[in-house]
C-alpha cells in the first residue's frame, strides 16, 4: 500500500481540512511513522516553524514546557467544606475539566495544583500545608471561595485562617459562597493562562537581596 | 414506676426541696452544684430516665457558669432538664460520667470551649481543638481575634 505524506511546506492538517470524522481518522490511521504532523502539535503552531526540505522544529523550551504543564494540570484531590461539592461537580463529566487535562489524583505527589475549596480551620493548616510541601515543584495553588480566599462568613470565628494565603503562596482566588462550577473552570482556564507564562528558563529577577 | 411529669415533679420535691417547672412533658430542674451529681442518679434511677442527650454549659459573665444538661425515660416520654449554677469565678463541676457514659465527650467538649472542670471525669482532655490552643473560646471574654501563631 502506498503511503501518500504530506508535503512539509503544508501547515499541520487540522479539523477544517477534513470532511467528517472518517476521513480525519483516515488520515491519521494512513500516515507514516515518521509523520510528526499532529493536531496535538497543532497546538502550539504559533511557537513551531517549518523549515524548508525537513522536520525541523524550534520553539522555545519555555514555551513547549509551559504548553505540556498548562495542558495536564493534575488537581490533588483534597476537598475541606461544602466548596468540595462543586469542586467534584467540575470534574464530573456534566462539567467534565478532563478535556482541559486535568485529571483529579489521590496523591499529592503526582500532582501539580492543590484546589483549597473550603474553609481553613488552623487545626487543619498544618496537615494543608504538610499536602502543599508534599507536592513536587513546580506547583500552583487555587483558593476556592470565600473562606479560603479570606475566611469568608467564619473570618471573625476564634478558628479559621483568615485566608489560605497566610498558610501557601496561592496563584488564583476564584470568590463565591460556593463558587459554582462554571466560575472555578473559569478560575482554571485563568490558571492555564497563567501557567503558559511561567518562566524556568533564563534571568529571571531575585526575589530580594540579603546584602 | 411514677413517671408522669406531676409525679416526678412531686417526688423532686420531696427529695431535693425544689420547685420543678413543667413545660408538656419537659421538667426543668435547678439545683445547687454540691447536688448536681445526686439529681443525676436520682433521674437515672428513680426517674427512669436511662437515655442521655446532652450536656452543656453557659457563660453568665460575672454570675459564673451554668452548667445544663437534658436526660430522657423514653418510655414514659419524660424530659428532665437538669441545670445548675456554678457562682462566680467558680469552674468546678460534679462530672455525671459514672452516671450516663454518653456524658464522657460532652463534658470533654464543654471542657474545651468553657474551660469547666468536670471532677470525676476519667479523661477530661481537650476533644475539638488543638492540644496547644490556649483559652476557651465560647467564653465571653475570650477575644475572638485572639493570635494563634503562625496562621493568624
Amino acid at each position: 500500500m502506498e503511503v501518500k505524506r504530506p508535503v512539509p511546506q503544508v501547515p499541520p492538517a487540522g479539523w477544517s481540512d477534513f470532511k467528517d470524522l472518517q476521513e480525519w481518522e483516515k488520515y491519521h490511521q494512513e500516515r507514516g511513522p515518521d509523520d510528526k504532523t499532529s493536531d496535538a502539535l497543532a497546538a502550539v503552531a504559533d511557537a513551531i516553524h517549518h523549515f524548508p526540505g525537513g522536520w525541523i522544529v524550534t520553539t522555545s523550551t519555555d514555551k513547549i514546557f509551559n504548553w505540556a504543564r498548562k495542558s495536564s494540570l493534575w488537581p490533588v484531590t483534597f476537598g475541606l467544606a461544602c466548596c468540595a461539592i462543586e469542586m467534584m461537580a467540575t470534574f464530573a463529566s456534566r462539567f467534565d475539566v478532563e478535556r482541559f487535562g486535568m485529571v483529579p489524583w489521590a496523591s499529592p505527589r503526582h500532582s501539580d495544583l492543590m484546589i483549597v475549596s473550603g474553609t481553613v480551620t488552623i487545626k487543619m493548616a498544618p496537615m494543608l500545608k504538610r499536602i502543599y510541601d508534599q507536592m513536587p515543584d513546580p506547583k500552583w495553588v487555587l483558593s476556592m471561595g470565600s473562606c479560603a480566599n479570606s475566611g469568608g462568613p467564619f473570618r471573625h470565628g476564634y478558628h479559621v485562617v483568615k485566608g489560605v494565603d497566610r498558610v501557601v503562596p496561592v496563584d488564583v482566588y476564584v470568590p463565591g459562597c460556593p463558587p459554582t462550577p462554571d466560575s472555578l473552570m473559569y478560575g482554571l482556564l485563568k490558571l492555564q493562562e497563567q501557567v503558559a507564562r511561567f518562566q524556568t528558563t533564563g534571568s529571571r529577577p531575585t526575589p530580594t537581596d540579603p546584602a | 414506676m411514677s413517671t408522669t411529669p406531676a409525679a416526678a415533679t412531686a417526688r423532686i420535691r420531696d427529695q431535693f426541696g425544689v420547685e420543678a417547672t413543667a413545660e408538656a412533658a419537659t421538667l426543668t430542674v435547678a439545683v445547687p452544684r454540691e447536688r448536681w451529681l445526686a439529681l443525676a442518679r436520682f433521674a437515672r434511677r428513680e426517674l427512669g430516665c436511662l437515655y442521655f442527650n446532652w450536656l452543656s454549659a453557659v457563660d453568665w459573665k460575672e454570675q459564673g457558669f451554668e452548667v445544663l444538661c437534658r436526660v430522657e425515660n423514653l418510655e414514659a416520654g419524660l424530659v428532665l432538664m437538669m441545670r445548675t449554677r456554678l457562682g462566680a469565678a467558680e469552674t468546678h463541676c460534679a462530672s455525671v460520667t459514672p452516671v450516663w457514659k454518653g456524658a464522657d465527650w460532652m463534658e470533654r467538649e464543654c471542657y474545651d470551649m468553657f474551660g469547666v472542670v468536670f471532677e470525676g471525669h476519667p479523661d477530661l482532655r481537650r476533644i475539638l481543638l488543638s492540644e496547644d490552643w490556649e483559652g476557651h473560646p465560647l467564653r465571653k471574654d475570650y477575644a475572638p481575634d485572639t493570635p494563634h501563631a503562625p496562621y493568624r
